[in-house]
C-alpha cells in the first residue's frame, strides 16, 4: 500500500516501539519525558518500566480484546458447535456430526442463494468502477459545490435500510411505479421488478449498487487527496489528456484504495439480508428464487426455527467470505500498485 | 502481535489473563445458556390456581404486538390495579413483524414476558415445548369458564386436550365491499347469501365494465387465513387433516382453483399484481368492489370518504357455507418468576369487564360472548353483524407444532397454481408431499 500505509505504518510501529524490537533499549525519547524519573540511575529503573510495558498496555486494549472475544470469537465457536447438533425450538440440542452440512449440501436452494448472492454482488461491484469515476470529477480543482455533491451522494449510505427500501419499492411498482413509467416515455414495457424471478435480484442489486455508492466515493476522494498534484501538473505539460491521467495517474495511484474498498464491498454484499427483506416483502412469490444466502439463513433458522441446519448456513457463508476475501488478497499482487 | 512483548514470562502472563477473563466470559454465556435451555418444568408446574391476596407486590411484562390497541389495554391495567394496586405491569409493544423472531430469542433465553399475546400459527410449538403455563387452575379454580368463548377458539388453544390460552378478541373474513364501485359499474349489491358463481359474475362484471380505469371486482393474494383457507374449507376441502396434509384431494384443490379461475378471468389482479399492490392497498386506493379481509380491517379504513362507501358482504357459499375464524388469546410465561400475578392478569384480561373496556376501544371483537355489539356499532351503516353471524359457521384456522414451515411451501408453491403457470393439481400433490415430510418431522 503506498499512500495510506504510509500514513498508518508509523505510528503503528511507535505503538510497539516502547517494548519493541530494541527501540527500547535505546536510551531516547520517551525516557525523558518521564517526570519521576530521577537523573544519575539510569538502566534500572528503565527496566522496570519496560516490564511494565508488558502489562499496561495489554490492560488498556482488554475492553477491546473483551469485546471481540466476546461479540465475535465466542460465537463464531459456538456457532460452529451448533451447526454440528440438532437443536430444538427453544434450545436443548443433540450432537449429530456433519449432518446438518450433508442435508445443506445436498439442498438445491443453497446453490440458488449462492447464485442470487453473486449475481447481487457483480452488480454492486459495478458501483466501484462508477464511484471512482465520479469521486476523481468530484475532486477537480475548481467544482462548485463539491461538498454538496458529497452529501448528497452520502446520503443513501445513513438512510435506514427500510425507509430506502420502503421508496424504492414504490418506484419499482409494476403498476406505477416511477421506473415502469420513465421506460415507458422511451417505448418500454417494464417488467414487474420485484415480483419476476430473475429481475427481483437485479432490483435489489440497484438499490444496493446505488446506496453503496456514497461510502466508496468518501473513501475514495481520501485516497484521491493523497495524489501528489504534481504529477498531474507535469502530465498537463506533457500535453495528456484528462482520461489520459485519469488511467495513468488515478487509477493506478488510488489502487490501494480501491483494493480496500472492493474488499468491504464484497464482504458486505455476501452479507445481503435488510435490503432483500425490506423490498421483497416476506410473503413474496418469488422470494425462493430471489433468495440470498444470509435470508436463506434467517428463514432455516427464525421462521423454521432449525437452529443446528442454519448454523451450518452460517459457517457456510463465513467460511465462503474468508475465501473470496483471501483470494481477493492473492490476486491484488497483480494490480494494486505500491508496497 | 506476541512478539512485540519480549520477555517470555511476561508474554506468557499477559496471555494467561486474556485466556483466564476469556474462560471466565465464555463459562458465565454457558452456564446462562444451560439455565435458558433448562427443561420447562420449573416454577408452578403444580397446575392449581387461587386468586392472589389483593396487596401480592409483584412487577410483570406483557407483551402484545399492536400498538393501535395499547390505549384499551392501559385502561384494562387501570382497571386491574383497581383490585391489585401493587402488581406494577409494563408493556412491552414489538411489531408484529419482529414479535416471533423476539419471542423466539426470549424462550430459548429463558426470559418470556410475563404475560404475552399468542396466535393460532405458534401455540403449538411454545405449548408442546413447555414454554406456556396451561390454564387448567384457573378453569378449575372457577375463574375461567371456557364456555364464555367460541368454542373455535378455545379448541384452536387446546393442544393435547390440555388448555393453554384464554382468547382475546377474534376474527372472521367478510367481503369487504366499495358501493361506489357496484354503482359505477351498473351491478347490483347481492343482498343475504350467495353462490360462488354470483360472485365470479358479479367479480366478473365490474372488473370488465371499469377496466379502462384500471379498477377491479375482485383479489386474490397469498394470505390463506383471508383467501385460499375460506374457499378450501367452502369446498369442503381441508388443508391439515389428522395431522396430513389436505391438500391433495379434488375438494381442496377446487378450493385453489376458485382463484386461479379468477385470476385466469381478468376479475383479480394478476398475482405479480397483487406483490407489488396488496388487496387491501387497491381497496383503501378505491380501485377494487370487493376485497376477502378480516373484521381486523376495520381500523384500516381511515378514509371518511371511503367508509362511508363500505359495506360487509358474507362470504359466498360453495359446497356449504364456511369461513376461517381466528383470534389472539393472552398466555403466561411457563417460567414467569410472578407466576400468581401472570395468572392474576390472565384472569382479569378474560373477564367479561376488561373485554368490554377492549370492544368500546373499537378496533376488535372481544371474544367474551355478549360484549361485541360495540363493534357492530362503531360503523352502523357497514353491517358488520356479517363477521359474528360468521361465527356459526366458522373453521378454525389450520396450525401444526410448526405451522411456519408449511406456510412457507404455500407461498412458494401456491403462485404457481393461481397464476395458471402450473396445473392447480400438480402444485397441490408437490405442496402435499412436501408438507407431509414436514409435518412428519414435527
Amino acid at each position: 500500500m503506498t499512500t495510506d500505509a504510509r500514513r498508518t505504518v508509523p505510528p503503528a510501529s511507535s505503538l510497539r516501539g516502547g517494548a519493541g524490537r530494541g527501540r527500547a533499549a535505546a536510551p531516547s525519547g520517551p525516557d525523558d519525558l518521564d517526570p519521576t524519573r530521577p537523573t544519575g540511575s539510569d538502566s534500572p529503573r528503565s527496566d522496570k518500566r519496560r516490564r511494565g510495558d508488558g502489562f499496561w498496555p495489554w490492560l488498556f486494549v482488554a475492553p477491546l480484546v473483551l469485546g471481540v472475544v466476546v461479540f465475535y470469537l465466542w460465537p463464531i465457536v459456538q456457532t460452529a458447535w451448533i451447526s454440528l447438533t440438532e437443536t430444538g425450538p427453544f434450545g436443548g440440542s443433540t450432537f449429530s456430526g456433519i449432518v446438518n452440512y450433508l442435508t445443506l449440501f445436498a439442498d438445491p436452494q443453497l446453490y440458488l442463494s449462492l447464485v442470487n448472492t453473486i449475481i447481487y454482488t457483480l452488480i454492486v461491484l459495478l458501483g466501484v468502477p462508477i464511484s471512482v469515476y465520479l469521486a476523481s470529477l468530484l475532486n477537480l480543482p475548481g467544482l462548485r459545490f463539491a461538498s454538496l455533491y458529497r452529501v448528497l451522494f452520502f446520503l443513501p449510505y445513513v438512510a435506514m435500510p427500510t425507509a430506502v427500501a420502503m421508496v424504492w419499492r414504490i418506484i419499482f411498482n409494476g403498476d406505477y411505479g416511477m421506473l415502469n413509467y420513465l421506460l415507458s416515455l422511451v417505448g418500454i414495457q417494464g417488467p414487474y421488478w420485484i415480483s419476476t424471478p430473475g429481475f427481483s435480484i437485479v432490483a435489489v442489486a440497484i438499490v444496493g449498487l446505488w446506496s453503496s455508492l456514497g461510502f466508496s466515493l468518501i473513501v475514495l476522494s481520501a485516497g484521491l487527496k493523497n495524489i501528489p498534484p504534481e504529477l498531474y501538473e507535469a502530465a498537463d505539460l506533457d500535453g495528456a489528456s484528462r482520461w489520459r491521467q485519469f488511467r495513468s495517474i488515478t487509477v493506478p495511484l488510488l489502487s490501494p484504495t480501491i483494493f480496500f474498498v472492493t474488499i468491504v464491498t464484497v464482504i458486505s454484499s455476501f452479507q445481503l439480508f435488510d435490503l432483500l427483506y425490506a423490498i421483497l416483502g416476506s410473503s413474496n412469490p418469488v422470494l425462493p428464487r430471489s433468495m440470498s444466502l444470509v435470508y436463506f439463513f434467517y428463514r432455516e433458522g427464525f421462521v423454521n426455527n432449525d437452529k443446528g441446519f442454519a448454523a451450518a448456513i452460517a459457517m457456510v457463508i463465513f467460511l465462503i467470505i474468508g475465501l473470496v476475501t483471501v483470494l481477493q488478497f492473492r490476486f491484488q499482487r497483480k494490480w494494486v500498485k505500491g508496497d | 502481535m506476541n512478539s512485540s512483548f519480549p520477555p517470555p514470562a511476561r508474554r506468557r502472563a499477559a496471555r494467561r489473563l486474556v485466556a483466564g477473563a476469556a474462560f471466565a466470559v465464555g463459562l458465565a454465556l454457558v452456564a446462562s445458556g444451560c439455565a435458558g435451555s433448562g427443561s420447562g418444568a420449573g416454577t408452578g408446574s403444580s397446575g392449581e390456581y387461587a386468586a392472589p391476596a389483593k396487596d401480592l407486590s409483584a412487577d410483570i411484562t406483557y407483551g402484545v404486538w399492536d400498538q393501535q390497541q395499547v390505549a384499551a389495554i392501559d385502561e384494562n391495567i387501570a382497571a386491574f390495579n383497581e383490585i391489585y394496586p401493587n402488581i406494577k405491569v409494563t408493556v412491552n409493544v414489538t411489531p408484529y413483524a419482529e414479535y416471533w423472531t423476539k419471542l423466539q430469542t426470549q424462550a430459548s433465553s429463558g426470559t418470556l414476558p410475563d404475560v404475552f399475546w399468542m396466535n393460532g400459527p405458534n401455540i403449538g410449538l411454545y405449548a408442546s415445548n413447555d414454554q406456556i403455563q396451561p390454564i387448567t387452575g384457573e378453569v378449575e379454580a372457577g375463574d375461567i369458564d371456557p364456555a364464555n368463548y367460541p368454542k373455535s377458539l378455545v379448541d384452536l388453544y387446546t393442544i393435547d386436550d390440555v388448555q393453554y390460552g384464554v382468547p382475546k378478541d377474534f376474527d372472521t373474513i367478510g367481503i369487504w365491499a366499495n358501493k361506489a364501485l357496484f354503482e359505477k359499474a351498473g351491478v347490483a349489491l347481492p343482498t343475504g347469501d350467495w353462490t360462488w358463481d354470483e360472485f365470479q359474475q358479479a367479480a366478473s362484471a365490474i372488473s370488465t365494465a371499469l377496466k379502462a380505469d384500471g379498477e377491479y371486482g375482485a383479489a386474490g393474494g397469498m394470505d390463506g387465513q383471508t383467501t385460499y383457507y375460506d374457499t378450501i374449507f367452502q369446498a369442503g376441502g381441508q388443508v391439515i387433516d389428522d395431522g396430513k396434509s389436505g391438500y391433495a384431494t379434488p375438494e381442496t384443490e377446487a378450493g385453489l382453483q376458485f382463484w386461479t379461475d379468477l385470476i385466469a378471468d381478468g376479475a383479480s389482479p394478476s398475482i405479480q399484481q397483487l406483490t407489488d399492490t396488496t388487496a387491501d392497498q387497491w381497496f383503501v386506493s378505491g380501485k377494487l368492489a370487493m376485497y376477502w379481509g378480516g373484521s381486523w380491517f376495520r381500523s384500516a379504513l381511515t378514509d371518511p370518504a371511503l367508509a362511508a362507501d363500505v359495506t360487509v358482504l358474507p362470504l359466498p357459499i360453495g359446497e356449504k357455507q364456511a369461513t376461517v375464524i381466528h383470534g389472539v388469546s393472552n398466555v403466561v410465561s411457563a417460567k414467569s418468576k410472578n407466576m400468581q400475578a401472570a395468572q392474576a392478569l390472565q384472569v382479569f384480561l378474560a373477564s367479561k369487564d376488561a373485554q368490554q373496556q377492549q370492544g368500546d376501544a373499537g378496533s376488535i371483537i372481544p371474544a367474551f360472548t355478549g360484549t361485541q355489539s360495540a363493534f357492530t356499532d362503531s360503523m352502523p351503516d357497514a353491517d358488520l353483524q356479517v363477521f359474528l353471524d360468521a361465527v356459526d359457521y366458522s373453521v378454525p384456522l389450520p396450525v401444526s407444532n410448526n405451522t411456519a414451515v408449511w406456510n412457507a411451501f404455500e407461498t412458494d408453491l401456491l403462485p404457481q397454481a393461481f397464476s395458471g403457470e402450473r396445473p392447480v393439481d400438480e402444485v397441490a400433490t408437490e405442496l402435499s408431499d412436501q408438507m407431509d415430510a414436514a409435518l412428519a418431522k414435527e
